[in-house]
């Protein structure tokens, strides 16, 4: 049951004006594109539009809100593994190799392993998931992303009684990822979930983004996406899933203990950032919106912090 | 009256100080200010009232090192134009961020730190932005001028207070801005004790001592 796909093969269900265009530019830029897949071969494509297509179905959960633009998604990062501004890791990112990739799932289950990318992404159906995304700097955004829910790679290397929370990493590699060299951040980056909320349908491992295979600065080849929590929990470019019994020690909270917390779930009375999440702007939006609490998730994830103080476990 | 060099110095130096908003006016007519062009005349309107705010703050220190007097008559130019960028960028604030959400902008200024000292700025730049003329200089009579316009100071404090406040991780920039800012004031702390002691040692000498 294969479900990649390369860009003759039928195009995925959504096909918004956006990835139309990018489709005709790959088409009519047909002989140079080839050329230059050709040339990349063994190695991603980095920041072209030029990704390869990606089959997938409609998934549960979509918002039928308008997507933001490809162009925007692609070119406004924050992936500070390259730049701590959020629009040269568009360019930046390229140096990251992403093909031979493997992820590593270890610790307390009952079958660990390495997965090779080729097989993570045939391994189960991709669905389409359009989903809000709401980052901590009070920008949104909806992203229709391509992917599977995590509960299901869960499900199959079985976690022991011991595993309380999964652990994410993110690959180290100084030479692609100028950044790690610094000490702006404890690298690798890390991030966590409860295993409740790793094993929530809405998470997801996110393999594209569009219809096509993710563009390096938006975490390829493998990110995690929590819709219901700020950007950063959303992991990119991972390589290692760890189910461990204590909850992790995630960057942000490393970095700033006051103003992060493990749980991050997009909040807007929260006040440990220094400035508002009451409100957002949602990319190409003039006004702002009100923000909404689990970022308007809270039918789906609700009852996953009941009797808990928001405001304490932030 | 100016002599001739100078004019013309002045005037190239009226024009570079507009290239920032001709850029930025630019960019955005051609759609260039990225994803989030809010944010992008935000950041840098707020970033060159800084860099002006810092240049005339300059200006002093520079003629005493280097004994050029006729750099004074650029630092009301360097000033009026940090003003010109803080109202461009309170502006930006106020009209395209919050589109005159007067409710929201009171309950930020009041809660969030880095709002208050930049508000708190701005509102102390408007009597010196006011009070630039010559005119004005002789109303207020030459020493009340002066002293009001030691409000510089804690306004340049405040501007990189509420950049540095406002900073998610990444401090470079703002602390670059704060180091640059407290030579500037360093050197005005020292010169004005080097004055102190000088003055001090004069009246303990005898008469027709050292001077």
């Amino acid at each position: 049951m294969s479900r990649t796909k390369s860009p003759d093969i039928k195009p995925s269900e959504i096909t918004d004006e956006s990835i139309y265009r990018s489709r005709r530019r790959f088409l009519t830029a047909a002989s140079a594109a080839a050329a230059g897949l050709l040339l990349s071969e063994g190695r991603a494509v980095g920041a072209s539009p030029r990704l390869p297509l990606l089959a997938a179905h409609p998934g549960p959960y979509s918002t039928d809100e308008r997507p933001t633009s490809y162009q925007d998604i692609t070119h406004y990062n924050n992936f500070y593994e390259f730049a701590t501004d959020k629009y040269s890791p568009a360019t930046l990112a390229a140096s990251l190799v992403t093909h031979p990739w493997t992820v590593t799932v270890d610790g307390e289950v009952h079958r660990p392993g390495t997965y090779d990318i080729d097989r993570l992404v045939r391994m189960y159906p991709l669905e389409d998931r359009v989903y809000r995304f709401r980052c901590v700097e009070g920008w949104s955004m909806v992203i229709p992303w391509v992917g599977f829910p995590l509960n299901r790679l869960i499900r199959e290397v079985r976690p022991t009684g011991n595993a309380r929370y999964v652990k994410f990493v993110t690959v180290y590699d100084p030479k692609e990822m100028p950044n790690q060299r610094t000490d702006l951040l404890h690298w690798p980056y890390v991030e966590g979930l409860r295993l409740d909320e790793a094993m929530h349908p809405l998470t997801i491992l996110a393999l594209g983004l569009y219809g096509r295979v993710l563009p390096n600065q938006n975490g390829a080849p493998v990110r995690l996406v929590v819709p219901w929590k700020y950007g950063f929990k959303s992991i990119k470019s991972i390589v290692r899933i760890s189910f461990v019994e204590k909850q992790p020690l995630t960057t942000w909270v490393r970095a700033v203990p006051s103003e992060y917390g493990f749980y991050s779930n997009v909040n807007p009375q929260d006040d440990h950032t220094p400035w508002s999440q009451a409100r957002e702007r949602q990319i190409g939006d003039f006004l702002r919106r009100p923000t909404l609490l689990y970022n308007g998730y809270g039918d789906q994830v609700a009852h996953l912090y009941r009797g808990m103080d928001l405001n304490r476990y932030f | 009256m100016d002599h001739g060099p100078l004019q013309h110095l002045k005037r190239a130096a009226f024009i570079l100080c507009l290239a920032p908003m001709a850029v930025l006016s630019l960019d955005a007519v051609r759609d260039r200010l990225g994803a989030n062009p809010i944010a992008a005349i935000e950041h840098s309107t707020g970033r060159w009232a800084l860099v002006l705010l810092l240049v005339t703050l300059s200006v002093t220190p520079l003629r005493r090192l280097t004994g050029w007097y006729w750099l004074l008559r650029f630092r009301r130019l360097f000033g009026l134009y940090a003003f010109f960028y803080t109202c461009l960028h309170v502006l930006a604030y106020v009209v395209l961020d919050e589109y005159f959400d007067w409710s929201a902008i009171t309950r930020d200024i009041v809660r969030l730190p880095f709002m208050s000292v930049g508000f708190a700025s701005f509102v102390l730049l408007v009597p010196l932005a006011l009070t630039a003329s010559n005119s004005m200089v002789r109303r207020l009579g030459s020493r009340r001028w002066q002293a009001l316009h030691r409000l510089i100071y804690p306004i340049a404090i405040g501007g990189v207070l509420h950049y540095l406040w406002l900073v998610k991780l990444d401090r470079t920039q703002p602390e670059l801005f704060g180091a640059i800012l407290a030579v500037l004031l360093g050197f005005r702390v020292v010169t004005a004790l080097g004055g102190v002691a000088r003055r001090a040692l004069a009246g303990r000498l005898p008469a027709g001592g050292v001077e």
